[in-house]
């Protein structure tokens, strides 16, 4: 049980897909600017991660090794598809503002990069169990970013009032450049440096050694 | 004439696919380490995405949009489904084909690029000019000159990323914030400075 827990928590924080192993961010980033489609997005990215992690796991036995990644992008692909008519019979409206995003989850290297590295040499069950915890913890960072955006960039969460704007007569200025794409490139930025502060082990060690290279031209 | 231009400087400059879409991002972070490395994979993937959006969209127009069927007889069917599905099997094929000639002419090329080449598959700016280009209803010469400018944005971003971290590996950086840290916050003012473009 205790390895099952393992697989599902290490993800969030300790093993970060996103800002560990910066895989995945590419299809998401551009619909964080408000909360509402970004938690669809979690929804359809964190079940395609699992369902797809667990049928490769259950058919790894039999994929030639040559042709495993055509293999894995059909049945990701297959996916993506159930998800995106799903999206657009449920949520009509939201899908649209989703606009190609759904589709790119195909694309995305979380997705396919669990299913090369755990999918292919674990069980049906652990493999659902790591795909889920990646998008949980793909989910958290997309979370934290568009709530971030929505909250300066309009004051709103879900599309409730919660900072009363200038222009209705309240307090809050709304900040306009949350709203555009460099403020998320900045969020994560701070985010990742954030989650480093608090866990030294996954700083980077730099190409070169400002310091050591002055103490070598001192002695 | 005007209007081809102004698409190509569109999809380039104030649409860059990587600075205002995010799309190709994990090889964007990955791969500008270095200004050479950068050349090549920009280039392939200029290549790539001049070649796969327009054949996606001979694809989307002659088999899979509704009513496309038409000239064989099917004026009902309609196959715009299978969309994600072909269009990831066009690019996968694309690329292999494209590997496959590297290595045999271009063998420098083909080691400098090593596992970066494969991995254009599931590079998301590829599918994401593909689906753009169906979203928008471009036409054929419109999606050739969709396909280079993006390409070609995507590259210009990339290029000038590696040559900005190749400066910064001299700089004295905070502690957490070094390497990807740090990466983020360029693209951001990167991605800032290119938004400007959107007054031409």
């Amino acid at each position: 049980m205790s390895d099952a827990r393992k697989v599902l928590i290490d993800p969030l924080v300790d093993n970060n897909p996103v800002t560990l192993q910066v895989l995945g961010i590419c299809s998401a980033l551009a619909v964080t600017t408000s909360l509402l489609p970004s938690l669809l997005m979690c929804l359809a990215l964190t079940s395609v991660a699992a369902l797809a992690s667990a049928a490769i796991s259950s058919i790894r036995n039999r994929i030639p090794n040559n042709i495993r990644i055509i293999v894995h992008m059909t049945i990701i692909a297959s996916l993506v598809i159930v998800t995106d008519q799903l999206l657009r019979a449920y949520a009509y409206e939201t899908s649209k503002q989703l606009s190609v995003f759904v589709g790119l989850i195909i694309t995305n290297c979380i997705v396919l990069g669990r299913a090369e590295a755990f999918a292919m040499k674990n069980g049906v069950g652990m493999s659902f169990l790591d795909g889920l915890g990646n998008g949980l913890g793909y989910s958290a960072i997309l979370i934290a970013v568009a709530a971030t955006r929505e909250l300066f960039g309009a004051g709103t969460l879900l599309g409730f009032q919660i900072l009363p704007l200038t222009s209705d007569g309240g307090w809050y200025e709304a900040n306009g450049m949350m709203l555009l794409p460099p403020s998320a490139f900045f969020i994560i930025g701070g985010l990742i440096w954030a989650i480093r502060t608090w866990k030294k082990a996954q700083v980077e060690k730099p190409d070169y050694q400002i310091h050591e290279v002055h103490r070598t031209e001192i002695y | 004439m005007d209007a081809y231009f102004s698409l190509f400087i569109r999809a380039a400059f104030v649409e860059n696919l990587a600075l205002a879409f995010f799309l190709g991002m994990c090889t964007f972070l990955a791969v500008s380490k270095r200004v050479e490395t950068a050349i090549g994979l920009g280039l392939a993937v200029v290549t790539v995405q001049a070649i796969t959006v327009p054949v996606n969209y001979l694809i989307y127009a002659y088999l899979l949009k509704d009513g496309a069927l038409a000239w064989a007889g099917f004026p009902d069917v309609d196959l715009s489904f299978l969309g994600l599905v072909s269009y990831i099997g066009v690019i996968a094929a694309l690329v292999q084909i494209l590997e496959m000639t590297l290595d045999r002419y271009f063998p420098a090329l083909y080691n400098a690029l090593g596992i970066f080449l494969p991995l254009i598959t599931v590079n998301c700016a590829i599918l994401g000019g593909t689906l753009f280009m169906v979203e928008r209803q471009y036409n054929f010469s419109e999606s050739v000159v969709y396909g280079v400018g993006s390409g070609a944005g995507w590259a210009i971003a990339l290029i000038a990323l590696a040559g900005i971290r190749e400066k910064l590996k001299y700089s004295d950086v905070p502690e957490g914030l070094q390497g990807l840290g740090i990466t983020f916050i360029i693209v951001g003012l990167m991605s800032l400075g290119f938004m400007g473009f959107s007054g031409i």
